[in-house]
């Protein structure tokens, strides 16, 4: 079936980026794993690109056809709505074939292994794989079995960079007076807060290398049990105290509580979900404390838990940017990791 | 902005002066040519192909608007997302703005390029201005054509036509982005990275 012997030898985990041929306004990289390994000039050449993408949503015909031809594979391995469906309008608006897996009442659940299941779709010449998976490293896995370029969209509690990016896409969109580079992808002087639980969060985790590498100033609140233990390599303040948090941040990044990952009670990581609110919850008063604080949250928000109702429903709530700049950005990676080099 | 080291320069076509004269001339085609409207400004608009149709095109507004006195509205397309060598090149060009500034509905049209080669471009630009909206008419306005066209597109308004070779290039060079007003006929890395039609 397939014409390389599946012993042949293993690439890095994560592929040295190509130095040769490599010109300004382009990606170095023929997957997006992450951002830990995308420089600042890759990830604004994403915005930029994200950018020109987002005024074509805006138009009476919403479609362009420069993926005309390339067949995408969204092979979601973890229930997912939001980011399955902002990928699959991403490749229609670029005119890609689209092709939707999921795990439920395929054949994963008769015992096929990821491999299998990878090398088996790429048998029917497909080009590039979109892949959601519980397990961390499932997508550099998979850039070693097949031969099309990956695009991780979340594996684990290790990396989301999609997400990271339309986030970053929606900070530069803010109109913030003390920050005049913002719109040109300058964070430097940028303070965001992440809020929540950040030791296990591909969307926390992701956002720091994009924010470090813009340049902005990145804090992490929450309970310690939420905190990672490795935040002092990643360039990162923590605290433990919401007003910590926000005095002197500019956007506050709520994250989900992940209830059906570690819940309340006595087995979770705090003891009760109004406990949580009182203490990390975002309230109107925070809002009234702070008059230039935005509130940013990936979804689906548990109203009440991380950010109470009216905050969420707030005007300095850009939550429904950052949908909306999902489709843009994931239009943007598509277009600059599809080049014809890359498909052969 | 020096000429790519890769370019061997064969010929100067044009100095400044010889840009200004052929902008001059087109400016005045193209009054002459849509005279016949009762409201030119309503009706009328340039659009200027990136990167250097877009500096053409604002400079022949300019121009009409001392001739006639009549500003006309001016857009710029960006035509990448609609090419059709996605497969051959080795990496995906740049996407720069697409700003169209006016309802293009039953509007008549300039198209503004620099150079016409195969007419892939324009191509590429006729579609991309077709999902904008639908024009009363496109007229198309080539600073240079090279020849060697793959496509069946004919240039309404040429500035000059130069018989090339295909393993040979021209570069337009505008004072806006290159701080000179030049045409030179080189013999180019033939990627076509400098603002000719490429492919």
């Amino acid at each position: 079936m397939q014409t390389d012997s599946p012993n042949k030898p293993v690439e890095a985990l994560n592929p040295e980026p190509s130095t040769q041929n490599h010109q300004p306004g382009t990606l170095k990289h023929r997957h997006l794993l992450g951002l830990a390994d995308y420089d600042a000039d890759e990830i604004r050449l994403i915005l930029q690109t994200a950018r020109e993408m987002k005024a074509i949503l805006e138009r009476p015909i919403k479609r362009v056809p420069s993926l005309r031809g390339v067949t995408v594979v969204n092979l979601f391995f973890e229930a997912s709505t939001r980011t399955r469906i902002s990928f699959e309008l991403a490749e229609k608006r670029l005119s890609a074939e689209v092709v939707n897996f999921s795990a439920s009442g395929s054949s994963v659940s008769k015992g096929e292994t990821l491999k299998d299941t990878a090398r088996n779709i790429e048998a029917m010449k497909t080009d590039v794989v979109i892949i959601r998976h519980s397990s961390p490293g499932a997508p550099h896995f998979l850039t070693r079995c097949i031969r099309g370029v990956v695009i991780n969209a979340g594996d684990g509690a290790h990396e989301h960079p999609t997400q990271a990016l339309l986030d970053l896409l929606t900070m530069a969109e803010l109109e913030l007076p003390k920050q005049p580079g913002l719109a040109d992808f300058d964070f430097a002087g940028l303070n965001v807060s992440i809020l929540g639980d950040v030791a296990h969060s591909r969307v926390a985790r992701s956002n720091i290398y994009g924010l470090k590498a813009l340049g902005a100033e990145v804090t992490l609140c929450g309970p310690r049990t939420m905190l990672p233990v490795e935040a002092e390599t990643l360039g990162v303040r923590v605290t433990d105290r919401l007003d910590d948090a926000l005095d002197g941040c500019d956007v506050a990044m709520a994250l989900r509580i992940q209830l059906e990952r570690q819940g309340a009670g006595p087995t979770g990581l705090f003891p009760s979900l109004r406990e949580y609110h009182d203490r990390f919850g975002i309230r109107l008063e925070h809002l009234d404390r702070y008059p230039d604080l935005r509130i940013m949250h990936p979804g689906p928000v548990n109203r009440g838990v991380e950010l109470a109702s009216e905050v969420v429903d707030h005007e300095r709530a850009v939550i429904l940017d950052q949908v909306t700049n999902g489709v843009a950005v994931r239009m943007a990676v598509l277009y600059l990791l599809s080049g014809g080099s890359t498909l052969e | 902005m020096p000429l790519p080291a890769t370019d061997t320069v064969k010929a100067q076509l044009m100095g400044a002066a010889d840009v200004d004269r052929t902008l001059n001339r087109l400016s005045r085609q193209i009054v002459e040519h849509l005279d016949d409207e009762a409201e030119p400004a309503e009706r009328l608009a340039l659009v200027g192909m990136q990167t250097r149709g877009v500096h053409l095109a604002r400079r022949l507004r300019d121009k009409i608007e001392a001739i006639e006195g009549v500003r006309l509205p001016f857009g710029v397309l960006d035509a990448t997302l609609y090419r059709d060598d996605f497969r051959q090149r080795l990496r995906q060009p740049a996407v720069q703005p697409t700003d169209i500034p006016f309802d293009v509905y039953d509007r008549r049209l300039v198209l503004v390029d620099d150079v016409i080669y195969t007419g892939r471009s324009t191509r590429a630009a006729l579609d991309a201005l077709m999902d904008l909206g639908r024009p009363a008419s496109v007229r198309f306005l080539a600073f240079i054509d090279r020849g060697l066209r793959e496509l069946p597109v004919c240039p309404d308004f040429i500035g000059r036509t130069v018989p090339t070779a295909p393993g040979e290039e021209v570069r337009v060079r505008l004072s806006e982005i290159d701080g000179e007003d030049a045409v030179y006929l080189v013999a180019g890395s033939g990627y076509g990275v400098q603002g000719t039609e490429g492919a």
